[in-house]
């Protein structure tokens, strides 16, 4: 993990537009920047201004209509789906606002789940989703269920199930919207302590300026275009 | 392959109220099938038993049912000399001259009326049909106005209890003995001697000749030709198994073309609930299976996983609905059996193809179900169902 | 009204759901109405019986038959006006599975006695002309294209050997409760083809069918003929025609019972069909229901949303079910004319079918209207997040 050339993520002429019902609406138009490893980037921007659809769009779940997006050096736009749902598997780490867990099992198995999809034996998976879940100081909380913890609980046994899988890149969409201040700034301690000690690239989507201020770079979109305003606030 | 069974499993688990419905839609189902199946089972395997390996029964050509037929006083002497007969020690055939007739007798409580079947018996047949043992009582003295009657006759008709007393053919008849013939026919009869229910019954003639034969079911064929190439006789000849066992083929189709009938009309029903039920399963469930589909879940997982609890749900339906049934082997039915035209008890018999076929009805249901749903939730958009969380 | 409109509107809401819901109440209520008509078919033979008809047999059973001459002995009784000799053939056509039922009787009395079977003149006169002639049922002739004059070959079962008829005509049902599916030719026939085949069974007949001159003295004369025969060779049991049919049914009530029950459970798929998809509904609308009870609308009119729409489901499901019982009930009826040449649905189907959906309904809503209308305000609205 020690300075490779070639960037963590690239986006080459990037554009993305839906049709909502007769209209079509161009969100990306033509977007291209690079992001370097073990960086930790904050998108900003108003609501409909494309952030979410970046991210989307870096993790792999939604498709460019063109351009390339270069993750590691693999060309995500040209895998097939089955490809594509391989390489998150390995590659990426999600954080979502509402956490996003399953609710019919325990913060162990949720965070154990996306190893189900590694070539890992039970007894490794219990042995890695107990170490990130340690890592996340939840250790004591394994056996309850979502709906037994607090929010914050919630999010950092979803921040265990992001790095369980030992991805790349995570990316985080409004990772602090739904919790209280004081929890908010446990989980962003958290994924600045990712980012510095397993040098993990982060992507974070937000519009709270405290979230972005933990953030290495900030990078804002306007209707669908990247403006200029790169702001390094972190020293 | 990644599965995810334990989620299926806990998502039913966790939605206690809607799994009790949809499983007990299907139970009832499932149930209703498998006592179809069961009764079907129960009359044939009654009516297989009720014929002994190695006799052969001698029946008027084109009788289909013991009733029908006629063997005349001078044919039967004529089918007993047959050399493919056994000899017993006294070297006299192992072969016995029968009388078969019909009689409406009064249930016991009710008083409503019911046929059964009145078999007048030679010193022979009982040799000839081991499985029959004197339960209580005395077997009848020959020659006498005695009778003896099966299991299931004694209890659910008047009369027809040890000691008491049936009049028919104007003379009083004793019942000094009950026999029980294990699950066979025999058990819903009354035997007596048989030259005494020809003198009351006015019959001239015998209805049937049961013979034992020498080598067993091997000897049947030539048997059978002897008896059909004699140009003095007008008989004709089945092993006595197959012979009762057709006696059980009409109502036992009609029992199972009703049976399966009934149940593929219930069957619909039944899997509207399970898709209504699953589809609310992927509706409610949209976020997550966005989530799954995030974490690098591919559609085929999702697809089996919908599937599963579907197909769980069938299980649990099919299993919950084949136990009640199974409780069903404790009871007894006894109606009128359409071909013979005379009361048969018989009680309910799973087999292990019934298990297999009713817990396939199960899945079958479920998968039905299930489908259509599973399919919708495979084909969600991440970006869109991430979006209803 | 602004009411019902709410409840149409949130019927409209999961139109997926509510559309497989009523569909599933209306397969219930279908299934639920031909076993019905299954137990109502058992019984066709009770309904269509005459009050006026006494049926004679042997008190032993069926298969003993009476000897001819108690005719001449049972006309004498008083209140008797007709006596009509007959006997179940049992003749197959082909094979067995060309099963219908047939029957020798006395041609010169049978239809006075009948008059509910219907057939012209002029081919009624051909039959009694015909020694070996035959009368059909209009449906029997169209299951097999019998017309008029076509032979016909039965093969005896209880009277062995081939027995050759000619088909000189065809009787339609006065009503729909006649069974058109029976084949009747001369006794005369049978008689006079026993006496030269085997003579110790001829001049004997499996029954006779009474008529008399009022249904009030049916007991009397039934008393009456059986005395005169009591202590002899051939005792007789005499019946209303309707006990006589009914004796067959009680025979095989098992199985009536059986399809009775098997009927209620189909009420029981329903209602937990039906009560599923309220019991999903009314959780999913929690949060609303504190919304509306925030706004001022008692816990009552809550229920009444749920039950309302509960109703709806079940009314509109159990009208499709209905709807359908007719086709359904005639495509299925003509599979199974064999064992049941009458296979009408009943106004009590019908009624009972309605019924049966109204309680569903109830029943189906009651838990969730009872919930709904004692929902927290803060606590629903915390459940919706």
């Amino acid at each position: 993990m020690n300075g490779p050339a070639s960037p963590a993520i690239e986006l080459r002429d990037v554009s993305k537009s839906y049709t909502r019902g007769q209209q079509t609406v161009a969100v990306l138009q033509g977007v291209s920047f690079r992001i370097e490893p073990g960086e930790f980037l904050a998108l900003m921007g108003p609501s409909g201004s494309g952030k979410s659809t970046l991210l989307n769009l870096i993790a792999g779940i939604d498709r460019v209509d063109s351009g390339a997006i270069l993750v590691g050096g693999t060309d995500i736009t040209t895998l097939t789906e089955g490809e594509l749902a391989y390489w998150r598997s390995r590659s990426v780490g999600f954080i979502f606002q509402f956490y996003n867990l399953i609710p019919v099992l325990n913060a162990l198995e949720n965070v154990e789940l996306p190893l189900l999809l590694s070539p890992l034996s039970r007894r490794e998976r219990r042995e890695h989703a107990r170490a990130a879940l340690a890592l996340v100081g939840l250790a004591d909380r394994m056996d309850h269920r979502p709906g037994e913890l607090s929010g914050g609980q919630q999010q950092r046994t979803a921040i265990a199930r992001a790095i369980v899988t030992d991805p790349d890149i995570l990316v985080a969409d409004e990772p602090t919207g739904d919790l209280d201040r004081s929890s908010a700034k446990d989980i962003l301690d958290l994924m600045a302590g990712l980012n510095e000690s397993l040098g993990k690239t982060i992507v974070m989507v937000t519009h709270d300026p405290r979230a972005a201020e933990r953030a290495h770079l900030v990078r804002s979109l306007e209707k669908g275009l990247l403006t200029n305003a790169d702001l390094h606030l972190h020293s | 392959m990644a599965s995810l069974i334990s989620y299926s499993l806990r998502n039913l688990l966790t939605r206690r109220l809607t799994t009790f419905f949809t499983a007990g839609g299907m139970a009832l189902v499932v149930f209703v099938f498998a006592a179809a199946l069961m009764l079907a089972e129960g009359l044939r395997s009654t009516l297989v038993q009720t014929g002994q390996p190695g006799n052969a029964i001698v029946l008027r050509k084109g009788s289909k049912s013991e009733i029908e037929s006629v063997v005349d006083r001078a044919a039967a002497p004529l089918v007993e000399t047959r050399p493919e007969i056994d000899r017993a020690a006294d070297g006299a055939p192992l072969a016995v001259r029968e009388l078969v007739v019909l009689m409406g007798l009064p249930k016991r409580g009710g008083g409503t009326v019911s046929n059964v079947v009145l078999r007048g018996i030679g010193p022979k047949s009982l040799e000839l049909r081991p499985q029959v043992r004197l339960k209580a009582g005395r077997l009848p003295r020959p020659g006498s106005t005695e009778i003896l009657a099966g299991e299931s006759v004694a209890r659910r008709f008047e009369g027809a209890g040890l000691g008491e007393r049936i009049r028919f053919g104007l003379r009083e008849w004793t019942v000094v003995g009950i026999f029980d013939a294990g699950a066979t026919g025999f058990n819903s009869e009354i035997w007596g001697d048989c030259d005494q229910f020809m003198s009351a019954f006015r019959r001239s003639a015998y209805t049937l000749v049961l013979a034992k034969l020498r080598e067993g079911s091997a000897g049947f064929e030539p048997f059978r030709q002897g008896i059909e190439s004699d140009p003095r006789l007008q008989l004709t000849t089945k092993p006595e198994s197959v012979f009762y066992a057709e006696q059980s083929e009409m109502m036992a189709k009609f029992l199972r073309i009703m049976g399966i009938s009934l149940t593929a009309v219930f069957s619909i029903g039944a899997m509207i609930g399970a898709m209504i039920t699953m589809y609310s399963a992927v509706a409610g469930r949209t976020g997550e299976i966005g989530t799954l589909r995030a974490l690098g879940f591919p559609r085929r997982t999702i697809l089996r996983a919908f599937i599963m609890e579907a197909l769980l749900l069938g299980l649990l339906g099919g299993l919950v609905g084949l136990a009640a049934a199974s409780g069903l082997q404790l009871f007894t039915i006894s109606t009128m059996n359409f071909q013979t035209f005379s009361e048969l008890a018989f009680g309910f018999t799973l087999t292990p193809g019934i298990v297999f076929l009713s817990l396939c009805f199960g899945l079958g249901m479920g998968l039905v179900g299930g489908l259509i749903p599973a399919v919708h939730a495979a084909r969600i958009k991440i970006v869109d169902a991430l979006r209803t969380v | 009204m602004l009411t019902f409109i709410f409840i149409l509107k949130n019927l409209s809401r999961h139109r997926l759901r509510n559309a497989l819901t009523i569909l599933g109440i209306a397969m219930s209520v279908l299934s639920f109405g031909l076993l019905r008509t299954t137990v109502d078919a058992w019984y066709a033979g009770v309904e269509a019986s005459s009050s006026t008809r006494l049926v004679t047999r042997n008190a032993i059973s069926l298969i003993f038959p009476l000897p001819i001459h108690y005719a001449e002995q049972i006309r004498g009784v008083e209140g008797v006006t007709t006596v009509c000799a007959g006997s179940w053939f049992g003749g197959v056509y082909i094979d067995e599975k060309n099963f219908f039922p047939n029957f020798a009787v006395d041609t010169r009395t049978y239809f006075d006695l009948y008059p509910e079977l219907r057939l012209a003149e002029n081919q009624k006169a051909d039959f009694l002309h015909d020694r070996k002639g035959c009368v059909i049922g209009a449906k029997l002739a169209e299951r097999f294209g019998w017309k008029v004059g076509d032979q016909v070959t039965l093969k005896g079962t209880i009277y062995p050997g081939n027995w050759d008829m000619t088909v000189r005509a065809i009787y339609h049902g006065r009503d729909t409760h006649v069974d058109e599916t029976q084949l009747l030719f001369h006794w005369d026939y049978l008689n006079e083809t026993l006496k030269k085949t085997s003579p110790s069974r001829a001049d004997q007949t499996g029954f006779f069918i009474i008529g008399i001159d009022s249904g009030d003295h049916a007991a009397e004369i039934s008393r009456a003929v059986d005395q005169r025969f009591a202590n002899s060779l051939a005792e007789t049991l005499t019946e209303t025609e309707k006990a006589f049919q009914m004796s067959f049914i009680s025979m095989s009530g098992a199985i009536v019972t059986a399809i009775q029950l098997v009927s209620s459970l189909v009420v029981l798929i329903i209602l937990a069909v039906a009560a599923n998809t309220m019991a999903m509904s009314a959780r999913e609308r929690m949060g609303e229901f504190a919304a509306l009870k925030a706004l001022g609308f008692g816990g009552g009119y809550l229920a009444l949303l749920i039950m309302g729409e509960s109703l709806a489901i079940a009314g509109i499901g159990s009208a499709l079910g209905c709807a359908l019982t007719f086709p359904a009930a005639a495509a299925f009826g003509s599979a199974v004319s064999q064992f049941f040449p009458i296979f009408q649905v009943s106004h009590t189907t019908v009624l009972l079918q309605g019924i049966a959906a109204l309680a569903v309904g109830v029943a189906a809503g009651i838990a969730p209207a009872l919930r709904a209308s004692h929902v927290g305000i803060a606590q629903a609205m915390r459940r919706i997040g």
